[in-house]
């Protein structure tokens, strides 16, 4: 039988990619997405803001698809995505019934935060895993946390600690916040804060900006008002958005460095980053989507992998033996920075450096040298086994 | 009708060899590429004084000799190009060009063909040289990059709004024209290590995101197994008998031990110095001793070499070098050992009888690989 695929196999190169292979089964990987989403409005990926999208990540699925052809040889196994767009966490629901009675146990899920959770509480129990590859929220790592949930995407809490980190190795330690008005700006703020106190930076003050240019509402939302009468190392600025964010560096009172949403901010990739064969997986990206890679890009391709990866290692399609291999520790995943990365078993998380990135390069990459933990020094980053707040 | 000629001559000094009184030197010159320098350090082999830089086409990776050590054949990655520097002048004196994004490659043991790992294509190329050389328009001008530059100038203009993806789902329009004598093999993603098996009609090569060693037919042009070994594969070495196949798994920290016959996976060796971690330990470079004893195997961000005992594949000696230490080379009595350190800049050069260092010596900027003409 393994021979007779072995030279099925060969048979289907040696045609080159003209004859579909008509042996192998395909194993489907879902992938669902809102049908209307505002993160991805033309108006805001036309901004190019620092760490925003600028595009829906599914491209990153289908580069993952092309990496994969060899990965089910052993089970005889051609890997697919199929799509599906859905409206809100019920329209999603949708997809997961109807790709789950075709056979799917794998769902990349592009939505945001609240979608995601309520798709997770949905399909609670159920047999099948969900990748989340563009909430950074903490809550879903923390109470919201559910077993069948794995986050591909960095945390906020990864995020800003690795920022944290290499502001301590600067010695920039006293720190002006400035934050947004909206629910996710605050996580950020609120995320930042928990990683100043871990490494003992200091928050001098916290003062709220808005977005407009009401002349009564000046003192939030000048640059030069916000960022005076008082002495900082560094302006950390929390803008989920990114549209405020961009003003503030060059506009403070006092000539400060500026971090968060613009200026230096952390993210799981950059198309800059030039380590670990990176430039190859940019370049196969940007091939196929026409511009360069974001991290939730980075994450759709990440979870795609994964999967494949489990199939290829086990030489299984068994869903628990797949499950168990993808949350237990060795599963070696290899995101093409630098370190083998694998899930969290405390919260689901995947452990990964994060890049401290400007507009066109990356500064440097987290955990930065000095930051040690006992077991894994990617722990270092985001929520540990003894502060999560994560109960499957 | 000088380039035609020189073309001509070029042909015919390749193919014939020794055509142009062209033999072995032995200038006992040490010759490391570095990618970012764009250049070719040549170090006198007693000092380790620079003797001269050969410029080449952009970031040089892979160096290898020809058969009779009178050429040098240089991967240039973003200068899509294998270079060829004269050992006896030290120069540049031919190119391979348009050749995309070459990394590693390996020659038949005649030197006739050479098999490039075609990392953007996922494809092995199987060039066969005298066919090149004759069969080629004309000689690419030699021009050399500047330290630092990328001169891969191919603009594809693209437009940077997001159109959407589905248009374009399956849009394989990677049929290139073929260079003359060029014919390649499909592949898993991101070919790496490349070995050419001495009996000449097998080839192996590493898919880096395939976790896969491909065992490819070079008169049938296909594969004929595939090998799961462990994560992001990179470099090849086989025992001096022939026998076994040792792979080095980056991610992993391991090496597989293949049996050179069936394919079987013999052993994995795991590797881990004093003091580091797992995920710290990156394997890349491997090499053997020419009686197959030992082997050595650069072990990347953990900045140590391993010595391996080949018979009983322990290992004896972890040697400390500098930042990310990759590719390993021996002198020809095998008494030096020298280690490129791709972060440090420089080269550690390990007395092998009492696995020390016993100097390290700054060349340009990422140091790749090694070469010794002694």
């Amino acid at each position: 039988m393994g021979r007779m695929l072995v030279w099925l196999l060969s048979a289907v190169l040696a045609l080159g990619a003209a004859a579909a292979p008509v042996v192998a089964e395909d194993f489907t990987i879902g992938y669902l997405q809102l049908s209307k989403d505002s993160r991805y409005a033309k108006k805001r990926t036309y901004a190019r803001l620092l760490l925003e999208p600028l595009g829906r990540p599914y491209s990153g699925a289908r580069v993952a698809i092309d990496e994969v052809k060899f990965h089910g040889a052993a089970v005889g196994a051609t890997f697919k995505v199929k799509r599906h767009k859905g409206k809100g966490a019920l329209g999603l629901l949708e997809g997961v019934d109807k790709l789950s009675a075709e056979g799917v146990r794998f769902f990349v899920v592009d939505a945001p935060a609240d979608v995601l959770s309520e798709l997770a509480g949905a399909t609670k129990g159920r047999d099948l895993l969900l990748f989340n590859i563009t909430a950074r929220e903490d809550r879903l790592r923390q109470d919201q946390c559910q077993e069948h949930l794995l986050h591909v995407i960095p945390s906020f809490a990864m995020l800003t600690d690795a920022l944290v980190q290499y502001l301590i190795t600067r010695k920039w330690r006293e720190i002006l916040v400035l934050e947004g008005t909206s629910d996710d700006d605050k996580k950020f703020a609120e995320a930042f804060a928990r990683s100043a106190r871990l490494y003992g930076a200091e928050i001098v003050e916290t003062r709220p900006f808005v977005l407009s240019n009401d002349p009564r509402q000046r003192d939030q939302n000048n640059i030069t008002l916000l960022t005076t009468g008082v002495d900082y190392d560094v302006v950390f600025v929390a803008d989920t958005d990114g549209e405020f964010a961009r003003d503030v560096p060059y506009q403070t009172a006092r000539p400060r460095p500026v971090v968060g949403s613009e200026g230096l901010g952390a993210a799981a990739w950059h198309w800059a980053w030039e380590r670990h064969g990176a430039p190859q997986l940019e370049n196969r990206f940007q091939d196929r989507a026409k511009r360069p890679m974001r991290d939730i890009d980075w994450a759709a391709w990440m979870a795609v992998k994964a999967v494949a990866e489990a199939v290829q290692r086990t030489e299984s399609k068994d869903f628990a033996v797949l499950r168990d291999y993808l949350r237990g520790p060795d599963l070696v995943l290899d995101g093409f920075k630098g370190n083998r990365l694998n899930f969290r078993p405390w919260n689901n998380q995947l452990r990964q450096p994060i890049l401290l990135v400007t507009h066109n390069w990356v500064v440097e990459r987290a955990p930065l040298k000095g930051f040690l933990h006992q077991t894994n020094n990617m722990d270092t980053l985001g929520f540990n086994e003894n502060d999560s707040g994560c109960r499957f | 009708m000088t380039s035609k000629r020189n073309t001509w001559l070029m042909t015919t000094a390749i193919a014939a060899g020794l055509a142009f009184g062209a033999q072995a030197k032995d200038t006992g010159y040490i010759f490391v590429s570095s990618e970012k320098d764009n250049a070719i350090s040549v170090l006198d082999g007693k000092s380790y004084e620079l003797v001269k830089k050969i410029g080449t086409a952009a970031r040089p990776r892979h160096l290898q000799f020809n058969p009779d050590r009178t050429l040098i054949y240089v991967a240039a990655g973003d200068g899509s190009a294998i270079d060829v520097i004269d050992v006896g002048k030290l120069e540049l004196v031919d190119r391979i060009g348009e050749i995309d994004d070459p990394e590693l490659f390996d020659l038949s043991p005649d030197g006739k063909i050479m098999y490039i790992s075609l990392e953007d294509d996922a494809k092995l190329g199987i060039l066969d040289l005298e066919a090149y050389f004759a069969g080629r328009e004309e000689k690419p001008e030699l021009t050399v990059a500047a330290p630092g530059e990328d001169d891969d100038d191919e603009d594809d203009d693209d437009d940077d709004d997001d159109e959407d993806e589905e248009a374009r789902e399956d849009d394989d329009d990677d049929d290139d024209e073929m260079l003359p004598g060029m014919k390649t093999v499909e592949v898993g993603g991101e070919p790496e290590g490349v070995l050419a098996n001495p009996d000449g009609k097998t080839v192996y090569v590493t898919s880096e995101v395939a976790n896969i060693v491909h065992v490819v037919d070079t008169e049938a042009l296909e594969i004929t197994k595939n090998v799961v070994v462990g994560n992001r594969p990179r470099r090849f070495v086989m025992t001096p008998d022939g026998t076994e196949l040792w792979v080095s798994n980056e991610l992993s920290g391991s090496v597989s031990i293949l049996d050179a016959k069936t394919y079987d996976i013999l052993d994995t060796i795991s590797f881990l110095p004093r003091g580091f971690r797992p995920e710290e330990v990156t394997p890349v470079g491997i090499t053997m001793t020419d009686d197959g004893s030992t082997a050595i195997v650069g072990l990347g961000r953990a900045n140590h070499v391993a010595f391996v005992d080949t018979k009983s594949r322990e290992i004896e000696d972890y040697v400390l070098v500098g930042e990310r230490a990759w590719n390993t080379t021996f002198n020809r009595d095998n008494s030096l050992l020298f280690v490129t350190n791709g972060l440090s800049d420089d080269i550690s050069i390990i007395d092998v009888a009492s696995r020390k260092v016993v100097k390290s010596v700054p060349v340009g900027r990422v140091p790749h690989t090694v070469l010794i003409d002694d």
